[in-house]
């Protein structure tokens, strides 16, 4: 067992705990970016001039009225940025655009004293645009020919002599739903400048050290002179890994202009209009299955919608070609990836990052696909996972560790479910209910852990431990609600053997730890634990000797537990304080760096092959809803989860995580509804969901009403901090489990072996459409024709052949 | 006049600077009671939930939660609150902060993750837990499926229906819920609501020349209506805060109605029942205690607990809105309303009521003092609304039914329908064809096709106007199911 993953004796890592902050949390005590604002004395307040149009080149901008209006202090437009004026990292995001790209796109910012000025100063500033053509949904793009960004093909084995050894080839098309993030705390920065003229950025953001980097190439200074501090947000789901950036830069540039601070805080139509969502896909598909149903041959086409600039576009859209695997081996596969460019908002990253996209497209198939070769969605869905010890390896050429979880997972889950018996009571339910019907599915998971982009997988920390034996931690992972900050106190505590409440953590700064990643990816505990538990281990090491001396045996047999070290054969005892009071007078040095990189990552982007992540983590979920045949409306009425998160460094935490990342995952998939004017009318391209009101996320009303979550059981993960495995993303995607219980529950309606095409987000409404084909299905034709299509939408699915080959 | 104050966590602070418009939830963040959080600014997420102290139905106080993004904290002039850092209290030695029960339950259990969302529910989860009339449910209670959403403790989950978590998907925090016991005798809060409420105060405050009023009597009231047009009515504030947060509106006068006396009272007489126009949804709910099943079926579906705290019918039929829920269910119900100004009262039925889009029979100068149901009700009833999400969403369609139906034969229908048409309508084509005809599967499936056709819906971002349509007809198709499956159990 490797060092890092092995636990000491009584490791605080393991133990449930609650949010380091709860206490906090409830009291209302807990400080968020915009509540510094009443803290800080004269602060101005920046409003974004957002314009009603999808696509134009701007030819006016006129911000004298604004300066008219009382209380309006400064207009903030392209001609004061001293540096760069562009707010991303592919350099098609311009800070201040001289082409509005999209419905709402804040073209200048207002300074106003109040929030008040500043909003009727951005109110009273001119825009005049020469409009141009606006490309708004996918099929627009499509139609269009308008791409941006990278092409990716993956391919795996022999595409066409797959096809031809295959029973059954079915073809399919299939175009689902973006996702809001909905993070409670909108994006928020407080900027101030000190007095040498550095500046001084408090930001609600997954990635501080790309604040930092984004603030000082606006500015147009060096990074040292920019630091980024971030207490913790109020949820960040990947919506601020990319999208605090320019925002931030809008309030360091205020600052600077006008040695004054600079809050903004959007409000939440303003976030919803102007911020990058999970990226909606279109996705045609050839697929081909042997006479048992094993997938032969697979032939895809993903399309991402990537709006109007780049931003995460290509990653997100690799993630989702590295996933269309699933847990399902793919002999032979041919699949490429578009990114369309689009006349809406700049989406980004979201909660799996592609992931969910990409496993979403063969759940689908395979939803669609189990009635038409005749085989129940579960045994097709069995059939086809990787095996292990059969040199199997995923389309991108990589092998597929513990391949023996997936099954193992989904074993469990059916027992822990007692699903065989709960399918016979549904049957006999649906026997008798004409107007009502429940189904029970399963669904599993595969995902990979690491950044695509090698270098990402790094992490760094910096321990200091006072004098009386205190020790203050910091890392470069920012907390957003996902426990990482409970995790690393965890982790600290376990390395140096101490209690855990001789742990403090300081906030995030890019003055503590440089060059950080984003906390994306479910990387946060992995890599931060790592550099965490790499600096601790040092100063472990130091303290040991100090502890060997005055005990009198050799290093390698002390320990340091429950904060009192001892060595083996030897009666004495050195309490910690004591230990660390003696180290400071032997001039030991009791602070240390830490540092951590993912060992063994090998990814080529160009020919799309290579070993991107470091493992898997897998999961299988059970769910059971019930459909009201009058309107589609459902229930969620059970859900049973088995996912593997390694050892867990902190069980209370991660189950935490698996259940609010299937709830969110399960939003997307049934509830939440982006939903944009498509009309030529005057309000082309604006977004009609912009609201709390009309966006309806999952509330009490969609929580399953029975939820068991179980961790598996001794999974420790090698190579790992302590064993464990990362958790943020994966357990979202156990929420196709809800979706396909609805697409069974609609065939039901139907005769037996009815293939139904469902829309995603699967509404009441899409449910009730999908009701309704499957009614009309004509039992002899095996195979719903396409459902009746909901308003505003573009064609979701189109015709599907069932061929003999 | 005295000038405008508040009580806040048991301190008074005076209102002022605050704009007239200023809400609960910007007053308390400026005077650096942060833990009370802006999520929306509508009233939909409860991010900004805080405790207010109301004239009780069981006890003399009772601590009610409402949305503070809504609220003008001029409303609450004279008023007493209580926000999540409120709850917490001091240790004797004052170095440590003790958690309120509530607070507890939540921290230990993981109800909170990122915490933004975490002081609403504290404070819509303690208004749950001083209701006077939660009780434990009796041990050998045998629990079915609907009471995933009523505790053992009797708490009951739609109480935190306005509250959004983006984190945890709500298991926690319905452990905490389901986990809380009583109030002791020495909780100031509980002691509190053996006490009056505040009384409502005469307010005027001027701010930037705008004025905020509240005036003690209805006649008084209705002279600041017949002398300035410009004034905007509010009670909970449930629409008017979100015109101002959400499309910036503001205006030159607004003037609360929420507590005047003569538009708070409840009467079931023989004829009919008569519901003040301003008492809250809430109110009504407690006060009727299933005497209007239709009602009944409606609370549950109208909005969340936080808003219905707030809302009132007067407001509801106020605004005129085509989606509002409860003009489908009055509709059917053959309700009138009461309208008053300085010259006296007329009652015109609601059916005539609605003229437009949002337009009404309501003159400038009118006020709705009451809503009247006239009495026998029809005794087969059922509220269908019809959302995305199953509680606390605006409907694509409502559909309400009462039905008299007597030896099998339907004597009487009214149906009335929301979100189909420009205005709250009722179904009178739909409810020509089914009186007089037998209450057969046969006799609705034709009478469905009929209703189908009524109003003209649209297509939106909520539903397809062919949804629409089938949810009409499906709507009658499921009533005759409920009620001849209710016949067979």
């Amino acid at each position: 067992m490797s060092q890092l993953s092995q636990r000491p004796e009584k490791p605080v890592v393991g133990i449930p705990l609650p949010h380091e902050s709860a206490s906090l949390h409830v009291t209302g005590g807990a400080l968020y970016t915009d509540d510094l604002v009443q803290r800080t004395k004269d602060v101005l307040h920046a409003y974004p001039v957002q314009v009603a149009q999808a696509h134009g080149r701007i030819t006016a901008l006129r911000t004298g009225p604004a300066l008219q209006v009382p209380g309006v202090v400064r207009v903030l437009t392209a001609a004061d940025v001293p540096g760069v004026n562009d707010a991303g990292m592919k350099h098609d995001e311009p800070l201040f655009p001289d082409e509005v790209m999209f419905h709402g796109h804040a073209v200048a910012w207002v300074l106003g004293e109040s929030l008040e000025a500043a909003r009727l100063g951005a109110a009273a500033v001119e825009v005049e645009l020469d409009e141009l053509p606006s490309l708004i949904t996918l099929q627009d793009a499509i139609a269009a020919d308008s791409y941006h960004g990278a092409t990716p093909l993956m391919v795996q084995g022999d595409v066409e002599a797959g096809f031809a050894d295959a029973t059954h080839v079915l073809t399919g098309e299939f175009q689902f739903s973006g996702q809001e993030h909905f993070y409670l705390e909108t994006h928020a920065a407080l900027a101030q400048i000190d007095e040498n003229g550095q500046v001084f950025i408090q930001s609600s953001t997954q990635h501080p050290s790309e604040t930092q980097e984004i603030v000082a190439h606006v500015l147009g200074v060096a990074s040292h002179e920019v630091t980024v501090q971030c207490l913790r947000m109020g949820g960040g789901f990947g919506g601020k890994e990319m999208q605090p950036h320019g925002f931030a830069a809008i309030a360091a540039l205020g600052a600077k202009l006008t040695g004054r601070p600079v809050r903004f805080r959007l409000n939440r139509t303003q976030d919803l209009t102007m911020s990058g969502k999970r990226h909606g896909f279109h996705s045609t598909w050839k697929v081909g299955f042997d006479a048992d149903g094993r997938i032969q041959a697979l032939d895809a086409t993903l399309t991402a919608d990537g709006g109007w600039s780049l931003d995460l576009s290509e990653p997100v859209l690799a993630r989702a070609l590295c996933h269309i695997d699933n847990t399902y081996w793919i002999p032979n596969a041919r699949v490429a990836g578009r990114i369309a460019k689009t006349n809406t908002v700049s989406n980004t990253a979201f909660r799996g990052f592609g992931g969910p996209q990409g496993m979403l497209v063969i759940e689908d198939i395979l939803g669609r696909a189990a009635p038409q070769l005749g085989l129940d969605p579960m045994e097709l869905r069995e059939r086809n996972f990787y095996q292990p010890g059969q040199g199997q390896t995923t389309p991108y050429g990589q092998p597929v560790p513990q391949a023996e979880r997936i099954s193992a997972v989904w074993q469990q889950v059916q027992r822990e479910a007692d699903v065989a018996v709960r399918q016979r009571e549904i049957a006999v339910f649906n026997a008798t209910h004409p107007n009502t019907k429940r189904a029970l599915a399963l669904t599993g998971i595969k995902f990979g852990i690491s950044f695509n982009l090698t270098a990402f997988n790094q992490g760094g920390a910096l321990v200091l431990i006072y004098k009386d034996g205190s020790v203050l931690i910091n890392h470069g992972g920012t907390e957003m609600g996902q426990g990482l900050h409970t995790k690393m106190l965890q982790v600290a505590a376990t390395t140096l053997g101490i209690p855990l409440q001789r742990v403090r953590l300081a906030p995030t700064r890019t003055d503590k730890v440089p060059n950080t990643s984003a906390t994306a990816a479910s990387s946060g505990a992995d890599l931060n634990g790592g550099a965490i538990k790499h600096a601790c281990d040092q100063l472990r090491e130091r303290l040991l000797q100090v502890a060997a001396t005055q005990l009198g045996a050799p290093a390698s047999d002390v320990r340091i537990t429950d904060g009192i070290a001892r060595a083996l054969g030897v009666d004495g005892e050195l309490d910690w304080d004591t230990l660390v009071r003696t180290a400071y007078f032997q001039r030991v040095q009791l602070s240390a760096a830490g540092f951590y990189r993912t060992e063994g990552l090998y990814w080529d982007a160009q020919s799309f092959r290579g070993s991107p992540f470091k493992y898997f983590a897998y999961g299988a979920a059970a769910a059971e809803v019930e459909v009201d045949g009058f309107t589609g409306a459902y229930r969620t009425r059970r859900v049973d989860i088995v996912h593997d998160v390694g050892d867990s460094l902190s069980p209370m935490i991660d189950i935490g995580q698996i259940e609010g990342g299937f709830v969110q995952g399960a939003g997307w998939l049934t509830l939440e509804d982006l939903r944009w004017d498509v009309s030529d009318g005057p309000h082309r391209g604006r977004l009609l969901t912009q609201a709390a009101s009309t966006y309806k996320l999952p509330s009490f009303s969609e929580m399953p009403e029975e939820f068991n979550v179980t961790l598996l059981e001794n999974a420790t993960e090698e190579g790992v901090v302590y064993g464990s495995k990362a958790v943020g993303e994966p357990p979202l995607m156990l929420a196709f489990s809800v979706r396909e219980a609805l697409r069974q529950a609609a065939a039901a309606f139907g005769p037996s072996g009815v293939s139904v095409e469902l829309s995603s987000p699967a509404t009441p409404e899409a449910v009730y459409w999908a009701i309704e084909t499957a009614r009309r299905a004509d039992t002899a034709h095996n195979g719903a024709a396409a459902g009746r299509q909901s308003a505003g939408r573009g064609p979701r699915a189109d015709t599907e052949e069932l061929s003999s080959a | 006049m005295v000038r405008a104050q508040i009580t806040v966590n048991g301190h008074v602070a005076p209102i002022t600077p605050a704009a007239a418009h200023t809400t609960v939830l910007d007053f308390l963040r400026e005077r650096g009671l942060t833990g009370t959080k802006e999520g929306c600014a509508e009233g939909e997420c409860g991010a900004c939930s805080v405790l207010v102290a109301r004239p009780g139905v069981v006890k003399p106080t009772d601590w009610v939660a409402v949305n503070a993004c809504l609220v003008p904290v001029a409303a609450l002039d004279g008023q007493e609150v209580v926000t999540a850092e409120g709850l917490a209290a001091a240790d004797e030695s004052g170095a440590a902060t003790v958690l309120h029960p509530v607070q507890e339950e939540m921290a230990v259990r993981g109800g909170s993750q990122c915490g933004y969302c975490t002081p609403g529910f504290i404070c819509s989860m303690a208004a749950e837990y001083y209701r006077p009339d939660r009780c434990a449910r009796p041990e050998n209670d045998s629990a079915d499926s609907a009471d995933a959403e009523q505790g053992p403790n009797g708490f009951d989950l739609h109480s935190l229906s306005g509250n959004l978590c983006r984190c945890t998907g709500y298991r926690p925090i319905r452990d905490a819920a389901f986990a809380v016991g009583m109030p002791g005798g020495t909780d100031p809060l509980a002691q509190r609501r053996e006490q009056p409420a505040p009384v409502p105060v005469a307010t005027e405050y001027t701010q930037d020349d705008r004025v905020f009023l509240r005036r003690r009597t209805l006649a008084e009231t209705l002279q600041v209506l017949r002398d300035r047009p410009d004034v905007v009515v509010v009670a909970g504030s449930t629409d008017w805060g979100v015109e101002v947060n959400i499309k910036s509106r503001r205006a030159n006068c607004v003037i609360a109605v929420d507590r005047l006396p003569e538009l708070r009272e409840l009467r079931v007489d023989a004829d009919y029942v008569e519901i003040g126009a301003a008492l809250t949804l809430t109110e009504i709910e407690r006060h009727l205690d299933g005497e209007v099943p239709l009602l009944t079926q409606l609370f549950p579906q109208f909005a969340s607990r936080l808003i219905r705290n707030g809302a009132t019918l007067g407001g509801n039929l106020g605004t005129g809105s085509p989606i509002g829920d409860s003009p489908p269910a009055l509709l059917a119900l053959e309700a009138s309303v009461v309208l008053a100004d300085t010259t006296g009262e007329r009652v015109v039925p609601l059916a005539d009521y609605f003229t437009g889009y949002r337009q009404t029979v309501r003159r400038q100068g009118e006020l709705i003092r009451a809503v009247r149901i006239p009495r026998p009700l029809s005794p087969v009833v059922a509220f269908h609304k019809i959302a995305k999400r199953r509680f606390d969403d605006i409907s694509s369609v409502a559909i309400a039914f009462a039905l008299d139906v007597e030896g099998g034969i339907v004597r009487k229908a009214r149906i009335g329908l929301g979100g189909v048409a420009a205005t709250p309508v009722r179904a009178v084509r739909t409810e020509a064809a089914l009186e007089g005809q037998d209450w057969t599967e046969e006799t609705v499936r034709s009478v469905a096709t009929v209703l189908s056709t009524e109003g003209t819906p649209m297509d939106d971002h909520r539903a397809s106007a062919g949804y629409r349509s089938a949810m009409l007809g499906q709507s009658l198709l499921k009533l005759y199911a409920q009620t001849t499956e209710a016949v067979r159990s």
